[in-house]
């Protein structure tokens, strides 16, 4: 399972990236491989206001549909729409396939370090 | 298979059409076809083969065990169809005027006051088509009581995690704000979670009990209380009364309005080939708000909802219910569901040493086995082990839900189901047990044994094809 150190993780599964002001949030592979293959997702609008631990967007797999959780609050500022005609790419790349970028962060709760978020796999289990 | 298009082979058509017996008319141009219906021309015959065959591919109640948790896919016994189709209940128009039916107003009456008995409710609206249809309507009662009451600031429904995907779909369509509440590691609601989300701006709840993984909530009356102390009303999502008929009503556990699934409990058909049919009952303080009548005079109701089907519902389906409950009697329906308790029970019993259990305790209509260890150690899914199920002749039990079980298999066998149909089906999870001690990568492959194995789930899911292509 794929963990990449340059990220930081929630507990719900996703993984932000901070690009200067904007978080960059998309699914771990965790999160992919036990939702299974994706065939639909919805994206939040352009200037939603988003709270941490809410949710951001919705995926749906042959098996459920499944709230994505905002790791922060903010606003968000631009969505990967690309994913709209092809869910798969989450399947296929969990971690070039961003989901939205949120703007205007409030409020950022502690987040998971790789290390961290491994070990808290490991409990999972 | 082949589609019925692909089966046309031209001049094989036949000509159904009597000779017209009034003067031919011509349609003003704008009206008419630029081009003939591209109808499949089959013979009868062939068309009769046709669907025989895809009879065959299907599996129905009448095929066999079909366990399909929180579905109730219960035998129909062949009275309700002998009923439905007596002519003066399959041979009249709505529009006929009242004094040419009264039998039929008769038994809508009749079976709402039945329904009403069983649901310890004040009155019933036969209108909705299907249950997550009277969902929408319960809902809708809820916001009118809000509005009447001048409460619009409420919009917060509270549902269980546990809940069926159709609860906040509902709510979400009635305009109403979803608070989703976790489930205690007992799979009841989460009594701290949910004081903490009572609030003045609460509409209500929405609970199915007993639940989704098949357990009698202890804590409902506290529930029901607290919601209504917090100014919210309570809805009773049906889709389980079929483990309670008799025993214990929902509007004694404090709920203010409730949808039935006729076709899970009362026996009327399920799935394809329904319709379904999904009353609304209500306590009075809601009584106002429900459809017109289509009994009742214009301007007798100006605080409904207004209509939300056409006419009376789907008539003929809740005749076979009226049909099913006028059978059994108040001691049958009772006796069904203690029968369809004590079979779930009594499978369970049998099935918690070869799958474990998800909730390891006396359960009601349904149980639920988990095979997220399974997952982990062999590679065995639950989808693995419901494909498995098909070679074994049986349906196979509702797979990923509710989704605070893990790799969840769901089986809920009702009361139509013999001991000897139960301990086959313990027998084919035993033998699937086997196999995957033996040779956990035969069962990815299964099923072997059906016209169709596994389809592309995914590829429809992406790419459906909704309709025939012509070339």
């Amino acid at each position: 399972m794929s963990i990449p150190n340059n990220l930081k993780y929630a507990k719900s599964h996703e993984w932000v990236r901070q690009e200067g002001d904007l978080f960059v949030v998309g699914i771990t592979d965790h999160a992919q491989s036990e939702l299974g293959d994706l065939v639909f997702i919805n994206l939040p609008n352009l200037e939603d206001d988003v709270i941490a631990g809410d949710a951001l967007a919705d995926v749906e797999s042959v098996k459920a549909v499944s709230d994505i959780i905002s790791p922060v609050s903010g606003v968000v500022v631009e969505v990967n729409e690309e994913l709209l005609d092809a869910p798969e790419k989450i399947n296929e790349s969990p971690y070039e396939a961003w989901i939205a970028k949120i703007g205007q962060v409030s409020e950022e709760p502690e987040l998971l370090t790789a290390e961290e978020y491994e070990a808290f796999l490991q409990e999972e289990k | 298979m082949k589609l019925i298009f692909e089966l046309s082979t031209p001049g094989h058509g036949m000509q159904y059409l009597p000779q017209s017996d009034v003067p031919k008319t011509e349609l003003p141009e704008k009206f008419r076809r630029k081009q003939a219906l591209r109808l499949p021309e089959m013979s009868e015959t062939d068309v009769s083969r046709h669907y025989a065959r895809l009879a065959k591919q299907a599996f129905g109640v009448c095929s066999g065990f079909y366990p399909l948790g929180s579905c109730t896919m219960k035998y129909n016994p062949r009275v309700n169809e002998r009923v439905a189709s007596l002519p003066g209940f399959a041979a009249v128009h709505p529009l006929q005027p009242k004094e040419t039916v009264e039998g039929c107003l008769e038994a809508i009456d009749t079976v709402q006051s039945l329904l009403c008995a069983v649901t310890g409710m004040d009155a019933m609206s036969m209108q909705p088509a299907a249950g997550a249809h009277g969902e929408y309507l319960g809902l809708l009662l809820i916001k009118k009581y809000l509005e009447k009451t001048g409460q619009t600031h409420r919009k917060r429904i509270l549902i269980p995690d546990s809940a069926h995907g159709t609860n906040p779909a509902s709510a979400v369509m009635a305009d109403f704000d979803v608070v989703n509440i976790p489930s205690a590691p007992n799979g009841c609601v989460d009594m701290e979670a949910f004081k903490k989300a009572l609030d003045g701006n609460v509409a209500g709840l929405m609970l199915t009990n007993p639940n989704t993984v098949g357990l009698f909530d202890p804590n409902i009356l506290e529930i029901t209380r607290l919601i209504h102390e917090s100014g919210g009303l309570c809805y009773y999502d049906g889709a389980n009364l079929n483990a309670i008929m008799g025993h214990v009503r929902p509007g004694d556990m404090g709920f203010d309005v409730v949808h039935l699934n006729l076709h899970k409990t009362f026996s009327t058909p399920h799935g394809g080939g329904g319709p379904g049919s999904g009353p609304v009952g209500c306590k009075d303080i809601l009584k106002e708000f429900l459809p017109k009548s289509a009994l009742g005079e214009p301007g007798d109701h100006p605080d409904s909802v207004g209509q939300i089907r056409s006419f009376y519902g789907n008539f003929g389906i809740y005749i076979r219910a009226l049909t099913y409950i006028l059978t059994l009697g108040a001691q049958g329906l009772r006796d069904a569901s203690s029968t369809a308790v004590l079979n779930a029970n009594y499978m369970m019993h049998k099935l918690k040493d070869v799958f474990p259990v998800a909730y390891d305790q006396i359960c009601m209509h349904e149980f639920i086995l988990t095979l997220e260890d399974e997952k982990k150690r062999s590679g065995v899914t639950a989808l693995d082990v419901a494909k498995a199920l098909l070679d074994e002749g049986m349906h196979p039990p509702t797979m990923y839900f509710p989704l605070v079980v893990h790799e969840a298999l769901m089986l809920e066998p009702t009361e139509t189901e013999s001991r000897e149909t139960l301990d086959a089906a313990v027998e084919s999870f035993k033998r699937i047990r086997q196999k995957i001690d033996t040779a956990p990568e035969a069962l990815h492959e299964c099923p072997v044994t059906t016209p169709i194995g596994r389809p592309d789930e995914v590829g429809a899911a992406r790419n459906p094809v909704l309709r025939y292509q012509y070339e």
